[in-house]
């Protein structure tokens, strides 16, 4: 049974307290960033040895390249390597590499047995890469448990001849997500960060799950919650505005909302706006290092990224900040150097937090 | 920081801020509000539905109410297509859905299907505090706004105390306990009928403005809506006056803080540019208030509203100049017109000028319920009117009644004695409890012993309160047979008072036949409907006309009982074995039954009381109370248009009550099983392997000797012989028990014309469910016609293919099969259905019978039957050939005994 009035989590005072002090600075891409290291399907199989933690093994018949997060189980350190990096360059918050780990997304590659150990994995990952970074530098650092959009949609039939039909339902998703939800929170993850939402009837699955989640554990993580604008009608692709995507997902009392991905951070920029103007909790944004090049590649070097999204701060619009697509330490440092002189906007009224 | 606002959103965000006064929600997407979208649905024919949907936005809808809630539809899946559809049309999704149904499950599967903010409508406490929390949280989780109901465990609030404390009670559940934000709460308190002509109703609209005062000032930034199209439901028919009522109900509500409400906005009346009587009308009704010229702010409107129906009906001033006429001209008008309004007055007036209270009854009260008898008499005034006449009547009395025992006066002298009963088994006593408020009306006492009265009881009390007439009454044909036991028993203890005999299944011809020659010392005599109760009982009871009254009684009914005798020689009725030789043959070589969609018993539930209505068949209502014709033309009849339209209004008004109070507790059970004829029986199986039997239903052929071209049909010829699988259903549906104690409480309170009312409705109630569920039968359960699309007003000339007949009535005149029926169902077990002695059903709001498939299948009777038919029978259902003869008496062809009689000699 749902229950909106759990305890909050210990990290949750901790969160808000630092959050109160400055603008929070979020990690950058993993996805581009585990490109740069042209691993094989030998590297992403660990050569057929597909290991949980709990020793469970998980073979497939799939090929796997390109199933960036079961390197949490295959190629553990390089992932937190990636996540330490971030770390350092000074993201207090950091990212599971559990994007795509769900029964749904990883049907793909024929890993949906994986699914639990590719959550507690990932978080334990991330958690062991923010431990080193707190032991180094004595700054608190958390770990997202994050929450990718799965590639279908609840509310767009994918077959325009049928637009009553719908290839996933909001208990399909709702179930998926709260395997997920329960692996990460097992793993050790101190938020939940639902992110690149292009369908808000997905995301709002994933919230309802995480109310289920939470209410197994006994208690209420932060939920960090971010939607994607992907086309210049400055629409989610499901077709909210952005005072209404924040009015469908107000009722999770989120820590943060905010965009991320997409465009880039002018693009951004307006739409981000938007959502500070109306939204009664803190904002949340991490761009793409611009637009990607004919060879989808990010060229906008760390500079450029970091004096738009100081931008953002400068107006008064955000509370946590960091990088999507392309984006690497380099970028991360840039940026927190650009907003540390900013305080960080002030929440108007409150949505409950 | 300032208000929080409600907050809601499709694509496009809506904020409920402090400019928008009220928002109008779209109600043309709601199946239960309209009837071109209830089609739509039901065709599937969501493209179209679709453009409705749109059209509402684009006229300004700022929310669109969806609701699936159709008995013949998958409410379920309707929510969930129509919503996918919806999401795919941006012109329709910009907006916020609310999600609006009675049943749980199918806001859920709605909750489940879009991305924006929607309105849930509703819930409430109804089922208690658990469901509520669990719901609310719900909905908090599914991140949508809630409308709730002022509903608790105790029912719908009415009062304005109720609404209050119930919303009071859920707002602090909502906010402290579930953590639900306030401004996401819409209350909707109640919008009933005002103007129905009951007392209690006045006060309805004031009772939900000042509650909507009172939440708006006590429960902060929550909001009000509410269904206002009920408010005027009494007005059907007339628009104009429905939307200057809602107008002027809006600007009021409004004014305290109503902020939402379903509306249809294309048809609402400006306020200021109401004609000003008539604005002034929907006030004082809205209001409650005594009109500005006196007398009744109902009354005064139903005036005003003559002038703008549609049709050119003369304007109908209301007259209150009667109230300047001395008080025994005013009682009179007041009983002849049925007002109670002033009658506490009148007779108190009457009363102090009156030497003694008893005066006041036997002077103007009965001067004036002489005038009615004559009135009715002459068939100026019928049943309805009468029956409200004896209200004002009883409420005359009920004013005199504690100053007349303070002066401890004997019992008044009335014009006679009656014992009314409905005898054992049975449970029908809609025209019974008529026949007794016409008694009354007309001076003569009653003792009403009820129903399933045993015969020694009778007996008794006839003797104990030294009755002058005793009626009985019976709806099934068995109770013709406790008619006679009972004439035999009278004529037996020396009894020489007269027999009435009353009720559906009684005739002339049995009274004359059966009943009459075994009451010798008085006269057993047949009495046709209400209106003739009072003739034939003040000629009995007159001195001079009483022997002459049952001279003339004997002699037309010994030669009724001659002619009757005669014609039954006439016919010629075949043996058994010829009979079956012209049995209907049916060709089966080419027929495939369909298949049931399961086999044995099964409880249907989740019965709408506002769905069943959609089915009730009007005109034998109108039968009830004696107003023959068929509805809807019988409202523009003539002679008795006017009476029967002021019957529908309050038929409609205790509708809505029923409906909006739940009144009733529908039930109902369907099974079908595996089923063979075997003769002139059909044999039913356990399954499908057809190995095992399970019953035998037992039919009845008939006898008389047919035209060549036509068959001796017996139901067992409808259903496909062995080798050919064939299945056969059954059902019982029920209205509940509750009737029993509404009426009740309606006769206690002097209000018999309520007391019937209920019964009748209950009775509508029974025989549209089963006319809903035997469409559903064909639709689903069964299957065999699944794309039937008959509307339920075009079910009543059976356009459909398959019969329902029940045991006890003409195509299987045995009530005994009911047994086997009640067996295999279950029935008693699960729709608390119970069978009497006599085998009818309790509570009388009840409907059984069989379900036979076969396009061929049609309704016959079986009249007469012989003794071999019988012998036959009895031996084939292993019950005694004089226990067969005794439930089979009314359509015997031979005098049981005789036969014996004649074999001993």
């Amino acid at each position: 049974m749902i229950n909106f009035s759990l305890p909050t989590s210990d990290s949750f005072k901790a969160l808000e307290a630092a959050a109160r002090e400055r603008i929070l600075i979020l990690d950058g891409a993993m996805g581009t960033m585990i490109q740069t290291l042209n691993m094989s399907e030998e590297d992403f199989t660990a050569g057929g040895h597909i290991h949980g933690p709990g020793c469970r093994h998980h073979p497939s018949d799939h090929p796997q390249k390109g199933n960036n997060d079961l390197l949490v189980l295959t190629q553990p350190k390089a992932v937190e390597d990636i996540q330490l990096q971030f770390a350092l360059a000074g993201a207090d918050i950091l990212e599971t590499n559990t994007f795509s780990s769900t029964t749904i997304a990883q049907a793909d590659y024929g890993l949906e047995g994986a699914v639990h150990d590719l959550n507690v994995a990932g978080a334990q990952v991330a958690r062991r890469a923010a431990d080193w970074a707190q032991a180094k530098d004595g700054r608190p650092r958390f770990v997202a448990g994050a929450v990718g959009p799965t590639n279908r949609t609840a509310s767009i039939s994918p077959d325009v001849n049928d637009p009553g039909y719908r290839a996933v339902t909001f208990d399909d998703l709702r179930l998926a997500y709260g395997q997920q939800i329960d692996g990460l929170i097992e793993g050790g993850s101190d938020l939940i960060l639902i992110e690149t939402i292009f369908d808000t009837l997905n995301a709002k699955a994933a919230i309802f799950a995480a109310f289920e989640s939470f209410a197994k554990v006994g208690r209420r993580l932060p939920i960090m919650i971010s939607g994607t604008i992907t086309d210049a009608s400055g629409r989610t692709l499901s077709g909210q505005t952005p005072t209404a995507f924040w009015h469908s997902v107000r009722h999770a009392r989120p820590f943060t909302v905010g965009l991320n991905c997409a465009l880039g951070a002018d693009a951004m920029r307006p739409h981000l706006s938007e959502l500070a103007g109306v939204a009664e909790t803190r904002i949340c944004a991490y761009p793409n290092a611009g637009l990607p090049n004919a060879f989808g590649q990010y060229d906008e070097q760390p500079e450029d990224t970091a004096s738009k999204v100081e931008v953002f701060a400068k107006e008064g619009l955000v509370n946590v900040v960091g990088g999507c697509c392309g984006t690497t330490p380099e970028h991360i440092r840039a940026i927190a150097d650009h907003v540390a002189a900013y305080a960080p906007r002030k929440p108007r009224g409150a949505a409950n937090v | 920081m300032s208000d929080p606002l409600l907050r809601l959103s499709g694509l496009e965000p809506f904020v409920l801020t402090k400019d928008i006064p009220f928002v109008n929600v779209g109600e043309r997407t709601n199946v239960t509000g309209s009837a071109k979208f209830r089609k739509l649905i039901t065709n599937r024919d969501y493209a179209t539905a679709l453009d409705v949907a749109r059209d509402q936005v684009e006229n300004g809808a700022q929310i669109i109410d969806i609701n699936m809630d159709e008995g013949l539809i998958d409410s379920k899946q309707a929510m969930i297509d129509f919503l996918n559809l919806v999401a795919a049309e941006p012109d329709i999704a910009r907006v916020p859905v609310m999600i609006d149904s009675s049943k749980w499950e199918v806001i859920e599967a709605g909750l489940q299907c879009v991305q924006g903010k929607p309105v849930v409508n509703s819930i409430s406490l109804k089922e208690g505090e658990e469901a509520f929390v669990h719901h609310a949280s719900l909905c908090l989780a599914y991140g949508a706004a809630v409308v709730v109901m002022a509903f608790d465990e105790q029912g719908q609030a009415d009062s304005f105390e109720r609404k209050t404390e119930i919303c009071a009670r859920a707002y602090k559940i909502l906010t402290e306990q579930v953590g639900f934000p306030p401004e996401d709460i819409i209350f909707d308190p109640n919008v009933f009928a005002v103007a129905t002509g009951i007392e209690e109703h006045d006060n309805y609209g004031v009772d939900f403005i000042e509650a909507t005062r009172w939440i708006r000032q006590n429960l902060p930034h929550c909001h009000i809506s509410g269904g206002v199209s009920n408010l005027s439901f009494s007005f059907r028919g007339n628009e104009p006056v429905r939307e200057a009522m809602h107008a002027v109900f809006l600007y009021h509500a409004i004014k305290v803080g109503m902020d939402m409400g379903i509306v249809n906005a294309g048809q609402l009346a400006v306020y200021d540019q109401i004609d000003p009587d008539l604005r002034e009308a929907c006030e004082d009704v809205v209001l409650n208030r005594t009109p500005a010229n006196g007398g009744n702010a109902t009354e005064n409107l139903l005036d005003i509203a003559e002038r703008y129906k549609g049709d050119k009906r003369e304007e109908k001033k209301r007259d209150l100049a009667w109230r300047e006429w001395p008080v025994e001209k005013r009682l009179e008008h007041a009983l002849v017109n049925g007002i109670t309004e002033f009658v506490e007055e009148d007779t108190e007036a009457a009363r102090v000028a009156a030497e003694k209270p008893l005066d006041v009854i036997e002077g103007p009260l009965m001067a004036g319920m002489n005038v009615v008898g004559d009135l009715f008499g002459a068939g100026k005034m019928f049943l309805p009117q009468v029956v409200k006449s004896a209200r004002v009547m009883k409420q005359a009395v009920g004013v005199l009644l504690p100053y007349m025992e303070a002066e401890k006066e004997g019992r008044r002298e009335s014009a006679g004695r009656v014992l009314m009963a409905t005898v054992k088994g049975d449970v029908h006593d809609i025209g019974k409890n008529i026949v007794g408020v016409v008694l009354a009306c007309n001076n003569y006492e009653i003792i009403d012993l009820g129903v399933m009265v045993p015969p020694q009881k009778i007996l008794e009390e006839a003797k104990a309160h030294n009755v002058d007439i005793i009626g009985l009454s019976g709806l099934i044909t068995p109770s013709l047979d406790e008619m006679v036991h009972l004439a035999t028993e009278l004529e037996r203890e020396g009894f020489d008072v007269p027999l009435l005999i009353g009720g559906a299944t009684t005739s002339k011809v049995h009274t004359a036949v059966k009943i009459s020659p075994q009451y010798s010392k008085s006269q057993a005599i047949y009495v046709t409907d209400a209106s003739r109760a009072v003739g034939v009982v003040s000629s009995l009871l007159s001195k001079t006309q009483k022997q002459p009254y049952i001279d003339g009684i004997r002699a037309e009914y010994s030669e009724v009982a001659e002619r009757h005798e005669r014609a039954e020689r006439a016919k010629q009725r075949l043996p058994l074995a010829a009979a079956r030789d012209n049995a209907m043959k049916i060709d089966w070589s080419g027929y495939t039954a369909t298949a049931p969609s399961f086999t044995g018993a099964k409880v249907i539930e989740g019965w709408d009381l506002a769905e069943i209505a959609r089915y009730i068949d009007w005109t034998p209502f109108f039968q009830t109370w004696e107003l023959k014709g068929v509805y809807p033309r019988i409202l523009e009849h003539e002679k008795y248009g006017e009476a029967a339209r002021s019957l529908f209004n309050d038929a409609q008004a205790m509708l809505q009550r029923i409906i909006g109070e739940e009144w009733f507790r529908p039930r109902a059970v369907v099974g079908f099983w595996p089923a063979n004829a075997v003769g002139d029986d059909i044999r039913l199986f356990k399954d499908d392997s057809r190995s095992e039997p399970l019953a035998t239903l037992h039919t009845l052929r008939q006898q008389t000797s047919k035209r060549r071209d036509s068959p001796n049909v017996a139901l067992s010829d409808f259903v496909a012989p062995e080798g050919t699988p064939d299945w056969v259903g059954g059902f019982v549906v029920t209205a509940g028990p509750e009737e029993v104690a509404i009426a009740e409480r309606f006769e206690k309170d002097g209000d018999d014309y309520g007391a019937i009312m209920v019964k009748a409705l209950a009775d509508r109630y029974a025989e549209a469910m089963a006319e809903m569920l035997h469409q559903r039968v064909r639709r689903e359960h069964w299957g065999y016609a699944k794309d039937e699309t008959f509307e339920p007003q075009e079910l009543i000339g059976e356009p459909y293919d398959g019969i329902r007949p029940a045991p006890g009535y003409p195509a299987q005149p045995d009530h005994t099969e009911k047994r086997t029926l009640f067996d295999l169902l279950n029935a008693e077990q699960t729709t608390g259905v119970e069978l009497t002695e006599s085998m009818a059903m309790w509570p009388g709001s009840s409907v059984s019978g069989l379900y036979i498939g076969h396009p061929q299948a049609y309704y016959f009777g079986v009249a007469k039957v012989e003794r071999d038919q019988v012998e036959d029978y009895a031996a084939r259902k292993g019950m005694d050939v004089e226990e067969v003869e005794r439930w089979l008496s009314p359509i015997l062809n031979y005098r049981p005994g005789a036969a014996a009689a004649i074999a001993a000699e």
